[in-house]
């Protein structure tokens, strides 16, 4: 990974000294699923279960991610790449802080933060409380999101078509929705950010005003996580690439010899 | 993983590349990186949770307006369900069963009334509070707050739903002959207490069913339960007093805190209610309930902060 990701690092850290911005160490992390097929023990054997505090045999655990290490540097740009299912999105979420592991630890410096908001928005609110709501969400203050409303909002291009802004959000059409839920998620700026393929959305011109706010994004913060379908959007950002398969990490390197590596596997 | 020699020859203070054969978690410690999504102490936790109260806030108001966004008559819902509750349950308990008990007209209709919007109160908070972190599993898992944020908020939305309830209490009292007078005034500190009380009790129940969620099932068979035993519809005392019960039966039964706080502002609303109909150190148990089970939960809750969002 050398020469590839030496070019990138800022002058900050004394030259050399390369600062660790989050660090994985044997990360392991199981989902578990209740009602799966297997579990069709009677009632009574369940309460039983509950009582004594037991998994039981209807609780199905998959395990997403197995052994992840890897160590993340300030400055960088590292895209993840894998089929679906990988555990690629499930990776980030636990980099976040947001799903537990289940052995090994990961280490970061600060908070990262995960690009999305959709979680914390509803669709019965207009799409100005909903700015206000996903804002506050995100950690911002009230100062904040008042400062910013009107970037959000022009941003998204919501009130182009007529004051759309004032409407119930489930009244949006799905690619005006996403706009408007994009445009608040990217109000923020954060140290580690983490983005999920799922963002580009929109028509084309979203897509361009959208890729460019992210390079924006990417420029304040200190290392930047991509997950994305698209090697070509992934060569086009990224230095470095962590390649998944089944929650194994099977390559970690530079950009160009992963995802060649990855296209030989995948047949393209 | 390849720390290159390439960085060798500028190290500032430190042997040639310091950072080779550290352990992933001395590398950490080196650099003051901290585990990820690690539990903070509870002062930090509360610090956070000032930090986030105007998302709390706005979060509680977001749930309310959008529970009748879709209803043509719109936030008048919210002044209107309670008002049909009362009305069923005086067709019910008033009228059928007639269970007033030696309380004339004019107390038993304000005092059932009371009852069912304070009971409804602790009754939704706990409804709210044990689905509220499995119910939002999306949120937990997208976003970074203290997760006691979505029980508190869920209490502090009934707590407003409640104070629409007390517009349509207001009607009731003054048509019922109870008119507004300085004891009124102990609503509020009856209800700031009874919010902490619910607040407790939804961080208590949100922790058990974040990893329990059969218990959303059977919460409202318990909450029936216990509305039925706290003399939501009937007085304890004058419902003991037929029966040969010792006296401290009584008391036990009306310490309980819901009966506490729904005695409290009955007393405080309605003129004919005096405090003969109070037991023994009312305050003290409203007041102690109020701590108890406000601190107990917040502190359990904490507790368990960093396993929420697994499931």
């Amino acid at each position: 990974m050398a020469e590839q990701t030496l070019e990138t690092i800022e002058p900050t850290a004394p030259a050399g000294a390369r600062v660790p911005t989050v660090i994985a160490d044997d990360v392991h992390i199981v989902y578990r699923v209740n009602g799966g097929p297997k579990g069709r023990g009677s009632a009574t054997a369940a309460l039983s279960r509950i009582l004594r505090r037991k998994g039981s045999p209807g609780m199905r655990e998959v395990h997403a991610v197995r052994g992840v290490t890897f160590v993340a540097y300030k400055g960088e740009s590292i895209g993840l790449i894998g089929s679906n299912g990988s555990g690629k999105s499930t990776l980030l979420k636990a980099v976040a802080g947001l799903l537990p592991t289940e052995r090994g630890s990961v280490y970061t410096d600060g908070q990262p933060s995960l690009l999305g908001v959709n979680a914390a928005l509803m669709n019965d609110l207009t799409g100005e409380r909903n700015v206000i709501l996903g804002g506050l969400a995100m950690g911002m203050s009230r100062e904040q999101v008042r400062e910013r409303y009107a970037d959000i909002v022009d941003f998204s291009g919501i009130n182009e078509k007529g004051d759309f802004i004032t409407l119930p959000m489930r009244t949006y059409s799905s690619g005006m929705a996403a706009r408007l839920r994009f445009s608040i998620a990217a109000a923020k700026d954060h140290d580690v950010l983490m983005i999920d393929e799922a963002l580009a959305t929109g028509d084309r011109k979203f897509q361009k005003r959208s890729e460019a706010r992210i390079r924006e994004l990417r420029k304040d913060a200190g290392t930047v996580f991509l997950v994305s379908h698209n090697n070509k959007s992934i060569r086009d950002t990224c230095d470095r690439v962590l390649w998944l398969e089944k929650g194994e990490l099977l390559m970690d390197g530079p950009t160009d010899e992963v995802i060649k590596a990855y296209e030989k596997e995948t047949g393209k | 993983m390849s720390e290159t020699t390439h960085d060798s020859a500028v190290a500032v203070s430190a042997p040639p590349s310091p950072d080779d054969g550290l352990s992933p978690a001395e590398l950490a410690k080196k650099y003051g990186l901290s585990v990820s999504g690690a539990r903070v102490g509870l002062g930090e936790y509360i610090r956070q949770m000032w930090g986030r109260r105007h998302f709390i806030l706005a979060f509680s108001q977001a749930k309310l307006t959008a529970q009748y966004s879709q209803a043509k008559l719109g936030q008048l819902w919210q002044v209107a369900t309670p008002l049909l509750n009362a009305l069923v349950y005086y067709l019910i308990f008033g009228l059928l069963l007639s269970t007033s008990r030696g309380m004339s007209h004019e107390v038993f209709i304000p005092f059932l009334v009371t009852g069912v919007f304070v009971f409804t109160f602790t009754q939704n908070s706990v409804l709210a509070g044990v689905r509220s972190i499995s119910g939002n599993l999306g949120l937990v898992r997208a976003l970074h707050f203290p997760r006691a944020s979505l029980p508190i908020s869920f209490s502090l939305q009934q707590l407003q739903q409640l104070l629409f309830s007390m517009i349509v209490l207001v009607i009731i009292m003054v048509s019922f002959g109870s008119y507004p007078g300085l004891s009124w005034l102990l609503v509020i500190p009856a209800l700031a207490l009874q919010f902490v009380f619910n607040t407790g009790l939804a961080l208590i129940v949100a922790r058990m069913g974040a990893k329990t969620p059969d218990l959303a099932q059977l919460m409202p068979f318990l909450l029936r339960t216990w509305m039925y035993a706290s003399g939501v519809m009937f007085s304890i005392p004058n419902m003991l007093a037929e029966k040969n019960v010792p006296g401290w039966v009584t008391d036990v039964l009306q310490w309980n805190p819901a009966a506490v706080y729904m005695d409290l502002i009955r007393y405080a609303l309605i003129d004919g209610y005096g405090a003969s109909n109070l037991p023994d150190h009312v305050w003290a148990f409203a007041l102690g309930w109020a701590v108890l089970i406000g601190s107990a939960g917040f502190v359990y809750f904490w507790k368990a902060e960093e396993q929420y969002g697994r499931g």
